[in-house]
C-alpha cells in the first residue's frame, strides 16, 4: 500500500493508520521581526527579515527529502504602493484608499472546478456580509528557481492574493471585523466540504487591511525565490516578521507554516485539549454587541486541524476581534507567574486574578510574536523556556529573534541589546514610535479597572461559608465495608496512604512495574489503573515543580463564568480554591451553601445493584440529566456523591461519573455555567486526583481517604505525636496530594492547576470507544477494550467485597491484590518467584534445563495476559522454518544486546562493573547510567577484561559529563526520559554519596544531588537538535543515541528527532525500572514498549527516516521471544536491566531507594555490598541463552539473520485463544499493520548515517589551526571572526586535545583563539583545558556548556556606545553541567546561569532568573542584578552577590541556602582574585569600580551558601583539624620519646 | 512496612524448646511461652520483599500472607494480624506447632543470612488469639441445604468441613477413630501437638454447625453407597495410612511395630489414663531402633524416650545430608540440610550421642531363643549415579549387627487404604492414590471428591489444608455452579465463578 496519492495541495497528512495519529503532530522553530519603531517603511526590511531567517535556518528542519522544508513564512505590513500596482497591472483596478480595503494570500485547491467553487462562495460570503471583492491575484511563484522539494511541489496548492473592499462605510475596526467573519465562514464552509477532495487546500493565510502574510512548505532560504512578490523594491514595510518552522514528522503541510494570522510561536501549548473544550464550552455563553446574532458564524471559534499555534491564534484572534486589545489577549491568556511573586505590585497582581477568573492560562513553553500592525510584541511562558534576544538601534530598528547575531550590524549602530524576561511582554508601538516598556504597559492595564476591588467585593471564598456543623465524620462501624466496596487494599494503606502523610509527598518505591496491564488482569481494576501519565519529553520541557515552585499554583476561581466577552466585577464573583482538596467540613458548607445568590445541589452517583445489566450505563444518563437541570435551575455547583453506597447501592467510578458530566456539558456548551465538585469514597491516590482534575472536576473530597487515615490513627498506625488529630491528618494529606499533583502537572510542563483541569493529559490502554466517546472524549485509547459493561462487572465485583451477596464470603480485612509486590494468589507479574528462581540457577550453572524452564515460564505468564506481547503469537505456519544451523550465531546476535541506564549511585561499584565486563566480552554495550564514570574504568584490567561502559549517558545532571567522559564512550545517549518515571528528575540522598561517587559526580560527600526534570538546554526539539550537534562535536566517532518513553506520539517525536539528526533511537517501555521513583510514576505513566516500538517504526518508515537511525527498545524483556518480537514489531537493539541484575543475585526486593538491599546490588552500604555474589559470567550466560532461544524461533519462522527479522510484523498475529472477561474487546491490530512506505525505495531499518554537517564546523580550522599546540603542546593564538550559524565552537578541538593529552588536557592557556562577532548556540561548549576563547561580541544560548577546563572570555565590541552591564550579552543556560574552568562575562546574561554547575569559576554582571540552580560546586560571581528564584536546589559552590541596593534577598529561594557576609579571609582573597581577572581579561568597568572601593565594597557582598555544603565543610575541617592535632600529639609524643 | 534495617540489625532468635531434661519427664508441648519483644524483633527482621519466596511455590503451600503479619506483629497489631492469618490458614495453631515451615527454606532472608522465625511468629499470632478470645467461629444463617460428607477428620477433612460450612453448606465428618483429628490427633504426639489444641478447635467448628461421627469406618462398619446417596457431594479425605513395610527376613517377629501403631496407642493412653492403662507399647528399659529417618521417625525418638529406653538407635538408608545447601539444592527450594529435630537433640542429652546413623541398609532381624526380637543386622550403603537415577551399592565389610527389643518402622506411606475405594469404585493413579487432579479434586465418580494425603501421597499438614480448601471450593461450585470461596490460589476479588 502507498499513500503518495495522499498528498493533496494544501496538506496531505496522511490519514491515521495503525498507530500513527496526525494529531500527534508538534513543532517548534525559530521566530523573529525586524520592524521601524517609528513605522518608517521599506523595502530593506524585508531583505532584512530575510537575513534573519536565513541565521536561523538550523533551528527550522527537513524531512527525507532536503529541499523541502517544515515551513517558512514572512509577515508584513500591507505594501500599499506594490499592491496598488500589481492590482493595477494584473487586475486592471485601481484599489481604494489604504484601510478601505484588505488583502490577503489565500490556498485554494488546484483542481480547477473546487478552485472555482472556493472563490465564488467567497464571492457570496463577501456580498452577504456587504462587502465587496475586488478580485483574486494569481501570486507568482517560481518553485523550479527555489528548488522546491518534491514533497512540497507535489502539496503546494494554488495560490492567489485576494483583495477586499469595504462597503457599508465601514471603516478600521468594523472593517476587520467583517473581514473576519467572512473568512471564519467561508473556512467553515469550505473546509469541511465533503463534496471537495481538496477541502483542505482551502486556506486563508492572512486576510487584513494591515497585514499580509507569505508562507509555505519552505526552507528559509526559499522563501523569497519562491514568492517573487517579497522580492519586489516596491514591497515596502516597517514590520517583518519571519518564523521558520521544526516539525516532528516530515509530511506536507502548507498551511501549518507561520506566522499565524496574528502571531508567531516557538514552543508548545501543553494544555490544549484543555483550553480547546474550555473555549468550546464558553461558546454557550458569549456574547457580543459588536457582532450581535452573527455571532454564530464565528464558531467554532478553535478551528479544526490546526496545529497548536493555529489554535492559540484562533482564540487570540476571537478575543481581539470581541474587543480586547492584543496586549491585554496575549497577557490573559499567557499570564506572568503572579500567584507566588511577592514582588509583584498588587494592582497587577489583582489584574492577572481577575483574569484568572476569566480564563485558564494557556500553558507550556513559547516565545511569541504578535502584531497586528498597529502593535508588534513579544512575550515569554512565566518559566521563560524559550529564548528571545533583542536589539534595539540609534536608527530606531528593532530587532527580535530567537538567536542574537542574525543580522549584521555595525557594533556603533546597537542602542541596547536586551532579552525577553518570563511572562514579560516586549511591545512596540508603531503610532507611538516608541518601544512601551513592559511595566508601563502593564501599569496602564491593570489601573484601568479596579480589579482589585471587584475582587474584594465580588469573590466568594471558602473561609466566609464556614463553619458548618453538618460535617461528616468517621464512621468506624461500616468502615471496613466501604473501604473493601470501593477497592481498597491493604496495599493502598501500606503504599499510598500513610507514607504519603508521613513523607508528605507522593510516596517512593524502586524497580519497575511488571505487572498485568489492568485491562489484561483478572482482578477488578480501578477504572483510575487504566489510565497512563502523558509527559513532556523533547517538544517541551517538563518542570521541576520543587525547586521551580514560585510559578506553580493550585488555586483556581471556580464555579458559573459569565461572558467571556465582557470585562466587570460579575467575572470576579467566583468561589476561589486554593487546595483541590476539600476537607469534609468544607465540602459540607459547599453543599449546604446558599450564600450570595450560590446554592449547590448534590447528585448521587450510585446505582441500584438489581438493576443490571445495564445500571451504570442509566445512572450516567441520569447524572448528565440531573446536573445540566441543576444548571437550569440556576444552581452554582453541583456535587457529585457517592455517599449513598450500601448493600443496594453500587458507586459509578467517580471518574466515569465526572468524565461523563464534564463532557456532557462541554458538548451543550454549558460547562463553564456551573462548578463540578466530587464527594467521592473512591478517589484516594494523586493519580486518581490528576485524573478528575484532567476530566474536568473543580474539587474533590477523598472523605474515605480521610476515614481510613482517622482509623489507622486510631490504630496508632501512625506516629501519634505528629498526627495528633483528625485535623492534622487530613492537612498532612492535603500537602502530600499537593507535592503530588504538582509533580504529575510539572511532567507534562504544565504550572497551573487551572489550566491542567479538563486537559486530559492521559492515555487510555484498553477503553474502548464506548467508554471513552461518553466519559473521556479525545483521550486516545488505541487498543479499544473494555466497555461499559466490564466496568459495571468491575465495580460490582469490587462492592461484593464489602457488601456480599453471601455472608459468609465477608472477610474481616482488607484485600492484598499484591500490584505492588507479588502476592501468591495476587495480581500476575512477569518476575514471578519461579521466573527469578530459575534464572538464577540458569545463569549461575550455565544449565539449558533451568533457562528452558525460566522461559516457559516467562513466556507462559505473558501469554498469560500480563504483558501486551502475550497476546500475540508467531504465524510458523506458514513453511518458511530453515534448519537452525543456518541460523546467524547466538554470538553475532548478542551484538544488538546492551544492558540498560544504571547509575553508579543506584547500584554498587561490583555490579555496575560485572554488568560493563559482561557486556564488553560478548561486544554488546553497557551504559554508564546518569552519574559519570571512574575514569580509571577506561583502562584495561590485566586479565584483558574491561570495565568500561561503551554507552555514556548524558542526563539532566550532567554529572560528570566532562569532555575526557564524552571522549570515551561508543555511544553518547542522551535521556530524554525514563521509563519509571518519565517527565521527572532524581535525586541522590546525601547518604548514598560518598567519597568515590562524590568525586566522580564532581559533587562534595554526603551533600545530596538534585537531578532536574528536564535538560536546561532542552526545552525543544530544536534545542535536542542543538545537544546532539554538541555531542557529535565532542565525539565524532560516537554514535548519538536519544533514550525516549513509549507513549502516545513517541512515534512523531521520534521522527522529529531522527530530523534532530540522531543516529539512534532508544523507546524505553513503562515497565522499566528505578532506583527510586514515585509509585505513581512507576505505575501509571508511560506505556508499553511494544505499542512505542511499533508506533515509531511505523511512524519512522511513513516518514522515510527509518533508513538513517537505529531502533532499540528496553523495558521488561526478558526472553529470545521478546527479542524476536521486538524485531518484528522494529526494534535492531534490544536492552535489558532487570534480567541482568536477576542473573547477578536481584531478588526484586524492591528497597533500591532504601539502601538495603540485601543481596549488595541496589546499595552503597560497604555491609551490604559484601553480600554480593553476581559474576560477569551469570550475565553472559543469561544472554547468550536469551539469543539461543531468539535463534530457535528465528528458524522456526525462516529467518537467517536478525537484519531480516526488522519490522517484519506480518509473521505476528493476535492469539487466537484470547478469552478472557476483559481481553475480549482488545484489539491489537494497530500494533500488526505493517508500516506504510510512502515510495517503493523507503528502507525499513537503518542503512544510512545521518549527515551532522560536521565538515563545515568552524572547529575543523581551529584543529588545523591549533596542530602544534594539539600534537607538541605549543602555544598557539588565533584570531578569527564569528557568526550565530557557527555552533558549538570548542568542542571538537577540545576532543582532539584530549585524544591527545588525556584527561589532564593541556597547559591553561596553550590555545588562545580570539573571535569578533556574535557566536552560535553552545559556544565553547566541553571547553577543555587549555584553550581559551575570548570572543568580542555577543553570544546565544547554553556558552560554556559542560566546560571541562578551558577558558572563556566575551565582552562587548571596544567600539559599541551602550553600557556593557546594563545589556544582556549571552544567552540562557550558561554553563549548565560545567565541571571545571573559568568564564569572565561583561555584561549580563538570560535566565539560568550556571545551572547545575559542579566546578566552574565565574563572573558576570548581572543573571536572569534561576541563576545557580542545582548548582554543586564552583563558584558564581555575580556584579549585577539578579532574577527570581536564584539558588534553587543549590547543594554546593559558593555564590558571590554584588548586592549594592540591598532587593537580593527576596529574589534567593532560600530552600537549601544561607546568605552570609564575607567575612572569611579565604573567601576575600578568593573573590577579589575573580573580580581582578575578570577586570583584566574583560576590562570591565563594574569590576574596576569594585576594586577601587575596596574593601568597604565587600559589605554589598552576599555569600549564597548552600547549607548542606556548608555543614559537610564544617564537618571536614572539624575532622581535619582533629586528625591535625591528634598527628600533631603523636609526633609530639614520637619526639618525647627519641628524646628520652 | 517492617523496619527497613532490622535484617541487619537483629540475628534469627528462634522462640527456645523447654529444657530437654525437664521435657523429657513429661508428654506436655516442647514448646516454651515465647517473649512479646523478641517475637517483634523477628518480625523485623522481615524484610517486606518485593517477591516474598516465602509464600511463593516452594514456600508457603496456602499463600500466608507471611510479610502482613510479620510486619504486623512488629507494630504489636495482633488482632490484625489474626485476621490476616485467618484469611489463608484454617489451623494457624496445627500448621504453628507441626510445619516444617518450607517457608523459611524459601525466606529471601536465608539466601545470605539465617531466614525469618516465620513459624514461630504464626503460632504466637494464633495462641495470643486463642488467649484472647478472638478465635470465634459464628453459625451461619444462610443456609443451602446442600450436605456434604467429609471421609476422614485429618487437616484435609477439617480444613474443607470448615470452608464448606461458610458456604452454607451442612458437612457431616465421618471419623473411624475414636477422637476426631485424624493424623493430627494419634499420628502426631502430644508433646508436638497438644491434645487439647485439636479438640478446641473442632468444638469451634462443632459450634458452627459441623457434624463430627466419630467410630465410623466408612466401608467397614458404614456403607459408602449409603452414605454418597445420603449426600449432595462426598469428600474422601482419609490420609495416606498404607505403611511401607520392611521386607525382610524376621519382619515377623514380636517387636516389630509400624510407627503409626506404637504413636497411636501411645496417644490414646496418654488421653485415656495419663499412660496409665498399660495399653500401649512401651519402649521403658527396651534397646529401641527406629528406621527411617523422617519426621515420624522422630517422633517415635521422642516417644521413646519418654517412655524411658535403654537405648536408641535411627537407621536411615540415604546418606546423612550436607550441613549447608548442595549446589543443585539452591534457594528457595527447600533445604536438605542435616537438621538436629527436638527428638534427637533429647537423645543426645539422654545418651549423649546423636541417635542417628546414615547410609544403612536393613538386612534382617534375628530373634533370642525365646522368639523375640533380639537383634538387626545391617549393612553400609553407598548411593551412586547421577541424581536422577541412584543405584545402591552394598559396602562389603560394613556389616552390623544391633541390640534390639523394639524396632519402629516409620518408613513413608504408600498411599491411602483400598477398601473404601474399591466400593465406591474410585480408579487410583499408579502411585495407588485416589485419582483427582489438583484444583477440581473430581475422582472418577461424579460427586465423590477426593484431597489431601490420599489424594496426593503423605506429606505436610499445610498441603492438607492447602488440599482441603482447595477442595472446599471446588465442591461448592459443583453444588451451586459458582463460589465465592477463597482457597489457594485464589483470593476474595477473584473468587467468583
Amino acid at each position: 500500500m502507498t499513500l503518495s496519492h495522499n498528498i493533496a495541495p494544501g496538506g496531505g497528512f496522511p490519514p491515521a493508520h495503525g498507530l500513527y495519529s496526525p494529531d500527534q503532530e508538534r513543532d517548534s522553530c525559530g521566530v523573529g521581526f525586524i520592524a521601524h519603531i517609528k513605522g518608517r517603511s521599506s523595502h530593506q526590511i524585508i531583505l532584512d527579515a530575510e537575513h534573519l531567517l536565513c541565521r536561523m535556518d538550523h533551528r527550522g528542519a527537513r524531512g527525507s527529502d532536503a529541499n523541502s522544508g517544515d515551513g517558512a513564512g514572512i509577515l508584513t505590513a500591507l505594501p500599499h504602493a506594490f499592491l496598488a500596482r500589481v492590482a493595477q497591472d494584473d487586475l486592471g483596478t485601481e484599489l481604494p484608499n489604504p484601510g478601505e480595503f484588505a488583502a490577503g494570500v489565500v490556498f485554494l485547491p488546484t483542481d480547477e472546478s473546487e478552485k472555482d467553487k472556493c472563490k465564488q462562495t467567497m464571492a457570496r460570503i463577501c456580498a452577504e456580509e456587504g462587502q465587496l471583492l475586488i478580485g483574486w491575484r494569481i501570486v507568482p511563484t517560481r518553485p523550479d528557481e527555489a528548488d522546491l522539494g518534491a514533497t512540497a511541489k507535489a502539496a503546494a496548492p494554488q495560490i492567489e492574493q485576494v483583495f477586499i473592499a469595504a462597503g457599508d462605510g465601514l471603516a478600521g475596526d468594523a472593517f476587520e471585523r467583517k473581514l473576519y467573519l467572512i473568512r471564519k465562514r467561508a473556512s467553515h464552509l469550505l473546509r469541511s466540504d465533503p463534496e471537495m477532495e481538496q477541502a483542505k487546500a482551502f486556506y486563508v493565510c492572512s486576510l487584513s487591511t494591515k497585514v499580509l502574510i507569505y508562507k509555505g512548505m519552505l526552507t528559509p532560504g526559499q522563501l523569497m525565490t519562491f514568492f517573487p512578490d517579497l522580492r519586489q523594491k516596491d514591497y515596502e514595510t516597517h514590520l517583518a516578521m519571519v518564523h521558520s518552522r521544526f516539525s516532528t514528522n516530515t509530511f506536507p503541510s502548507w498551511d501549518r507554516a507561520q506566522p499565524n494570522r496574528f502571531m508567531s510561536h516557538n514552543g508548545e501549548i501543553n494544555t490544549l485539549r484543555g483550553n480547546i473544550n474550555w473555549m468550546t464550552a464558553r461558546q454557550g455563553v458569549v456574547q457580543s454587541d459588536l457582532f450581535g446574532d452573527s455571532m454564530q458564524g464565528l464558531f467554532p471559534v478553535v478551528e479544526p486541524d490546526c496545529s497548536d499555534s493555529g489554535v492559540f491564534d484562533n482564540a487570540l484572534e476571537f478575543l481581539l476581534m470581541t474587543g480586547r486589545t492584543l496586549q491585554e489577549s496575549v497577557m490573559m491568556m499567557i499570564p506572568e507567574a503572579w500567584q507566588k511573586n511577592e514582588l509583584m505590585p498588587n494592582d497587577k497582581r489583582a489584574f492577572y486574578e481577575f483574569h484568572s477568573c476569566v480564563m485558564e492560562p494557556w500553558d507550556g513553553p513559547a516565545s511569541i510574536a504578535f502584531t497586528d500592525g498597529h502593535y508588534i510584541g513579544a512575550v515569554l511562558d512565566r518559566n521563560g523556556l524559550r529564548p528571545s534576544r533583542y536589539y534595539l538601534t540609534h536608527d530606531d530598528r528593532v530587532i527580535m529573534a530567537s538567536e542574537v547575531g542574525v543580522l549584521p550590524l555595525e557594533p556603533e549602530i546597537v542602542k541596547f541589546k536586551g532579552r525577553l524576561e518570563p511572562g514579560r511582554m516586549f511591545l512596540i508601538d508603531f503610532v507611538a514610535g516608541r518601544l512601551v516598556p513592559d511595566e508601563e504597559l502593564k501599569q496602564e492595564f491593570a489601573g484601568r479597572e479596579p480589579y482589585g476591588d471587584w475582587l474584594k467585593s465580588e469573590r466568594i471564598s471558602l473561609k466566609e461559608l464556614l463553619p458548618e456543623p453538618r460535617a461528616l465524620g468517621l464512621d468506624q462501624e461500616s468502615l471496613l465495608l466501604r473501604m473493601q466496596a470501593f477497592g481498597y487494599t491493604v496495599e493502598t494503606m501500606q503504599f499510598m496512604l500513610q507514607p504519603l502523610i508521613e513523607q508528605l509527598r507522593d510516596p517512593v518505591g524502586s524497580m519497575g512495574n511488571d505487572s498485568a496491564l489492568a485491562c489484561l488482569s483478572d482482578k477488578p481494576r480501578m477504572l483510575y489503573d487504566y489510565f497512563k501519565q502523558l509527559f513532556a519529553q523533547v517538544t517541551n520541557p517538563p518542570i521541576d515543580s520543587i525547586r521551580e515552585e514560585i510559578i506553580m499554583s493550585l488555586e483556581c476561581y471556580i464555579g458559573p463564568e459569565p461572558n467571556l466577552l465582557e470585562t466587570n466585577r460579575k467575572h470576579a464573583h467566583r468561589l476561589r480554591i486554593r487546595h483541590p482538596i476539600l476537607t469534609n467540613e468544607e465540602l459540607a458548607a459547599i453543599k449546604h451553601m446558599d450564600h450570595r445568590g450560590w446554592r449547590s445541589k448534590t447528585i448521587d452517583i450510585t446505582f441500584d445493584r438489581g438493576a443490571i445489566p445495564g445500571g451504570m450505563a442509566q445512572a450516567l444518563d441520569r447524572i448528565c440529566h440531573e446536573t445540566e437541570e441543576a444548571i437550569d435551575e440556576g444552581y452554582s455547583i453541583v456535587v457529585l456523591s457517592d455517599r449513598e453506597i450500601g448493600e443496594n447501592r453500587v458507586p459509578i467510578s467517580t471518574l466515569a461519573a465526572c468524565g461523563a458530566v464534564h463532557h456532557h456539558l462541554v458538548k451543550r456548551a454549558k460547562r463553564t455555567r456551573i462548578g463540578l465538585v466530587v464527594e467521592s469514597g473512591e478517589a484516594r491516590e494523586v493519580h486518581h486526583h490528576c485524573l478528575l482534575i484532567g476530566y474536568g472536576a473543580d474539587a474533590i473530597n477523598p472523605y474515605l481517604a480521610f476515614e481510613a487515615l482517622w482509623r489507622a490513627r486510631l490504630d496508632g498506625s501512625l506516629d501519634e505525636t505528629v498526627h495528633s488529630d483528625e485535623r492534622s491528618v487530613v492537612s498532612a494529606y492535603r500537602k502530600g496530594v499537593a507535592k503530588g499533583m504538582l509533580k504529575v502537572m510539572a511532567k507534562m510542563g504544565i504550572s497551573t492547576l487551572q489550566s491542567y483541569k479538563g486537559a486530559q493529559i492521559f492515555e487510555a490502554v484498553g477503553l474502548a470507544d464506548e467508554v471513552i466517546d461518553r466519559c473521556f472524549v479525545g483521550t486516545p485509547s488505541r487498543l479499544q477494550g473494555v466497555r461499559l459493561e466490564v466496568l459495571e462487572q468491575e465495580a460490582l465485583r469490587r462492592h461484593a467485597l464489602g457488601y456480599p451477596t453471601v455472608e459468609q464470603s465477608r472477610q474481616d480485612a482488607l484485600p492484598n491484590p499484591g500490584e505492588f509486590h507479588w502476592r501468591s494468589a495476587g495480581e500476575r507479574h512477569a518476575w514471578d518467584p519461579i521466573a527469578i528462581a530459575s534464572l538464577q540457577t540458569a545463569a549461575r550453572t550455565d544449565d539449558k534445563t533451568a533457562y528452558e524452564q525460566f522461559a516457559e515460564q516467562v513466556n507462559g505468564v505473558a501469554r498469560s495476559n500480563c504483558t501486551l506481547r502475550g497476546l500475540l503469537r508467531f504465524r510458523t505456519e506458514s513453511g518458511e522454518a530453515v534448519a537452525l544451523e543456518e541460523v546467524e550465531l547466538a554470538s553475532e546476535i548478542v551484538k544488538r544486546f546492551c544492558t540498560g541506564a544504571m547509575s553508579f549511585g543506584s547500584i554498587s561499584a561490583e555490579a555496575h562493573e560485572s554488568l560493563a565486563v559482561a557486556l564488553n566480552r560478548i561486544g554488546g554495550r553497557s551504559n554508564t547510567g546518569e552519574g559519570g564514570e571512574d575514569p580509571e574504568r577506561f583502562k584495561l584490567l590485566p586479565s584483558g577484561d574491561s570495565r568500561r561502559s561503551s554507552i555514556k549517558q548524558v542526563a539532566s545532571g550532567r554529572f560528570g559529563v566532562t569532555i575526557w567522559y564524552l571522549t570515551n564512550a561508543d555511544e553518547l545517549q542522551i535521556k530524554m526520559a525514563q521509563g519509571a518515571k518519565p517527565g521527572e528528575g532524581g535525586e541522590l540522598p546525601g547518604r548514598k554519596v560518598d567519597e568515590i561517587i562524590a568525586r566522580i559526580r564532581y559533587s562534595t560527600p554526603g551533600v545530596g544531588l538534585i537531578s532536574p526534570p528536564p535538560h536546561h538546554d532542552i526545552y525543544s526539539i530544536e534545542d535536542l537538535a542543538q545537544l546532539i550537534h554538541d555531542l557529535k562535536n565532542a565525539n565524532p566517532a560516537a554514535r548519538i543515541s536519544v533514550k525516549l518513553v513509549s507513549e502516545v506520539g513517541v512515534g512523531t517525536i521520534a521522527a522529529g528527532v531522527a530530523k534532530a539528526h540522531a543516529d539512534h533511537i532508544l523507546i524505553s517501555g513503562d515497565s522499566g525500572g528505578t532506583g527510586a521513583s514515585p509509585l505513581t510514576s512507576i505505575k501509571h505513566a508511560g506505556l508499553p514498549w511494544e505499542l512505542g516500538i511499533a508506533e515509531t517504526h511505523q511512524t519512522l518508515v511513513l516518514n522515510d527516516l527509518r533508513s538513517r537511525v537505529v531502533l532499540q527498545t528496553d523495558g521488561g524483556l526478558q526472553t529470545g521471544r521478546d527479542v524476536v518480537i521486538a524485531a518484528l514489531l522494529g526494534a535492531e537493539e534490544m536492552g535489558f536491566s532487570t534480567g541482568p541484575l536477576i542473573a547477578m543475585g536481584c531478588i526484586m526486593m524492591r528497597k533500591c531507594h532504601l539502601n538495603t538491599c540485601p543481596v549488595g546490588i541496589a546499595t552503597q552500604d560497604p555491609v551490604l555490598r559484601k553480600k554480593f555474589s553476581g559474576a560477569p559470567e551469570h550475565v553472559v550466560n543469561y544472554l547468550f541463552m536469551v539469543a539461543e532461544e531468539a535463534r530457535q524461533l528465528m528458524a522456526k519462522l525462516g529467518f537467517r539473520r536478525m537484519e531480516d527479522m526488522i519490522g517484519r510484523v506480518d509473521v505476528l498475529e493476535t492469539q487466537d485463544a484470547i478469552n478472557h472477561w476483559k481481553v475480549d474487546g482488545l484489539d491489537l491490530t494497530p500494533v500488526l499493520v505493517p508500516a506504510v512506505k510512502l515510495h517503493p525505495d523507503v528502507d525499513t531499518r537503518c542503512t544510512m548515517a545521518q549527515d551532522h554537517g560536521l565538515e563545515k564546523a568552524l572547529d575543523k580550522k581551529l584543529i588545523e589551526l591549533s596542530r602544534d599546540a594539539i600534537h607538541h603542546g605549543k602555544k598557539v593564538t588565533i584570531e578569527l571572526p564569528i557568526l550565530n550559524i557557527n555552533r558549538t565552537v570548542g568542542a571538537m578541538l577540545s576532543n582532539e586535545v584530549v585524544k591527545v593529552w588525556g584527561e589532564r588536557a593541556l597547559p591553561i592557556d596553550t590555545i588562545h583563539i580570539k573571535f569578533e562577532g556574535s557566536a552560535g548556540q553552545s559556544f565553547g561548549a566541553f571547553l577543555a583545558k587549555g584553550i581559551t576563547l575570548e570572543l568580542e561580541g555577543d553570544s546565544n544560548d547554553y556558552v560554556g556548556k559542560g566546560l571541562s577546563g578551558g577558558r572563556l572570555i566575551i565582552y562587548p565590541p571596544r567600539t559599541s556606545t551602550f553600557i556593557p552591564e546594563e545589556n544582556v550579552i549571552i544567552g540562557n543556560v550558561a554553563l549548565y553541567g560545567a565541571t571545571g574552568g573559568r568564564a569572565f562575562f561583561r555584561g549580563r546574561a538570560a535566565e539560568r546561569f550556571c545551572v547545575r554547575n559542579s566546578g566552574a569559576r565565574a563572573v558576570v554582571e548581572g543573571v536572569g532568573d534561576h541563576a545557580c540552580e542545582y548548582m554543586t560546586g564552583g563558584r558564581a560571581v555575580i556584579l549585577g542584578p539578579t532574577g527570581l528564584n536564584f539558588a534553587a536546589g543549590m547543594s554546593g559552590g559558593v555564590a558571590y552577590v554584588w548586592d549594592p541596593e540591598k532587593n537580593f534577598e527576596p529574589r534567593c529561594n532560600k530552600g537549601t541556602v544561607d546568605l552570609e557576609h564575607i567575612e572569611d579571609d579565604e573567601d576575600i582573597v578568593e573573590l577579589r582574585e575573580l573580580i581582578e581577572l575578570h577586570k583584566q581579561y574583560t576590562d570591565s568597568n563594574v569590576a574596576q569600580q569594585i576594586l577601587e572601593s575596596w574593601p568597604d565594597v565587600l559589605e554589598e557582598f552576599i555569600k549564597v551558601m548552600p547549607t548542606d555544603y556548608k555543614r559537610v565543610l564544617g564537618d571536614r575541617k572539624k575532622h581535619d583539624e582533629e586528625m591535625e592535632s591528634t598527628i600533631h600529639e603523636d609526633e609530639t609524643a614520637q619526639s618525647i620519646a627519641v628524646e628520652g | 512496612m517492617g523496619k527497613h534495617s532490622g535484617f541487619m540489625e537483629y540475628p534469627r532468635k528462634t522462640v527456645p524448646y523447654r529444657d530437654p531434661a525437664e521435657r523429657l519427664g513429661d508428654f506436655n508441648e516442647i514448646f516454651t511461652e515465647p517473649v512479646e519483644k523478641r517475637l517483634k524483633r523477628q518480625g523485623a527482621r522481615c524484610m517486606d520483599c518485593g517477591v516474598p519466596f516465602c509464600q511463593a511455590d516452594t514456600g508457603c503451600p496456602i499463600d500466608n500472607l507471611i510479610p502482613e503479619w510479620n510486619d504486623l506483629v512488629y507494630r504489636g497489631r495482633w488482632q490484625e494480624a489474626l485476621d490476616s492469618l485467618h484469611k489463608t490458614n484454617n489451623f494457624p495453631e496445627f500448621t504453628g506447632r507441626t510445619c516444617p515451615a518450607p517457608c523459611e527454606g524459601a525466606c529471601v532472608l536465608g539466601i545470605t543470612d539465617p531466614p525469618v522465625t516465620i513459624k514461630n511468629i504464626e503460632n504466637a499470632i494464633i495462641d495470643r488469639g486463642f488467649a484472647e478470645g478472638w478465635v470465634r467461629h459464628g453459625r451461619l444463617q444462610q443456609k443451602s441445604g446442600k450436605k456434604v460428607a467429609i471421609v476422614g477428620s485429618g487437616p484435609t477433612g477439617l480444613a474443607a468441613a470448615d470452608q464448606l460450612n461458610k458456604a452454607g453448606h451442612e458437612v457431616t465428618i465421618y471419623e473411624r477413630e475414636d477422637r476426631i483429628g485424624g493424623l493430627l490427633m494419634y499420628g502426631i504426639p502430644n508433646m508436638k501437638l497438644d491434645k487439647a489444641v485439636v479438640d478446641r478447635r473442632v468444638d469451634l467448628m462443632r459450634e458452627a454447625g459441623i457434624s463430627f461421627h466419630a467410630n465410623m469406618d466408612v466401608g467397614k462398619n458404614l456403607d459408602p453407597d449409603e452414605l454418597r446417596n445420603g449426600c449432595d457431594a462426598l469428600l474422601l479425605a482419609t490420609g495416606a495410612t498404607n505403611p511401607r513395610d520392611l521386607q525382610v527376613p524376621g519382619r515377623d517377629l514380636p517387636g516389630v511395630h509400624f510407627a503409626m501403631d506404637f504413636l497411636t496407642e501411645n496417644t490414646r493412653s496418654l488421653l485415656e489414663s495419663n499412660l496409665q492403662d498399660d495399653s500401649f507399647i512401651n519402649a521403658k528399659d527396651q534397646d529401641v531402633i527406629v528406621i527411617g529417618g523422617g519426621d515420624t521417625g522422630a517422633d517415635c525418638i521422642g516417644t521413646a524416650l519418654r517412655h524411658g529406653c535403654k537405648s536408641l538407635v535411627n537407621l536411615e538408608l540415604l546418606d546423612q545430608p550436607p550441613t549447608e545447601r548442595a549446589t543443585d539444592n539452591p534457594w528457595p527450594d527447600w533445604p536438605m540440610i542435616f537438621r538436629t529435630e527436638y527428638a534427637h537433640e533429647e537423645a543426645i542429652t539422654r545418651f549423649g550421642n546423636d541417635p542417628r546413623s546414615y547410609s544403612m541398609l536393613s538386612k534382617s532381624l534375628s530373634a533370642d531363643n525365646d522368639g523375640c526380637i533380639a537383634a538387626l543386622h545391617t549393612v553400609g550403603i553407598e548411593w551412586k549415579g547421577d541424581s536422577g537415577v541412584q543405584e545402591m551399592i552394598e559396602i562389603e565389610g560394613t556389616e552390623q549387627i544391633w541390640k534390639a527389643d523394639l524396632v519402629f518402622l516409620a518408613m513413608g506411606f504408600l498411599g491411602p487404604e483400598d477398601y473404601l475405594a474399591e466400593a465406591l469404585g474410585v480408579a487410583l493413579d499408579p502411585q495407588s492414590n485416589y485419582q483427582a487432579e489438583h484444583g477440581n479434586f473430581q475422582t472418577s465418580v461424579s460427586g465423590v471428591f477426593a484431597a489431601g494425603d490420599c489424594r496426593r501421597g503423605q506429606s505436610l499438614v499445610v498441603w492438607a489444608i492447602n488440599e482441603g480448601r482447595g477442595a472446599a471450593r471446588a465442591i461448592d461450585q459443583y453444588l451451586t455452579g459458582t463460589s465465592r470461596l477463597t482457597a489457594p490460589g485464589v483470593t476474595m476479588d477473584t473468587a467468583v465463578g
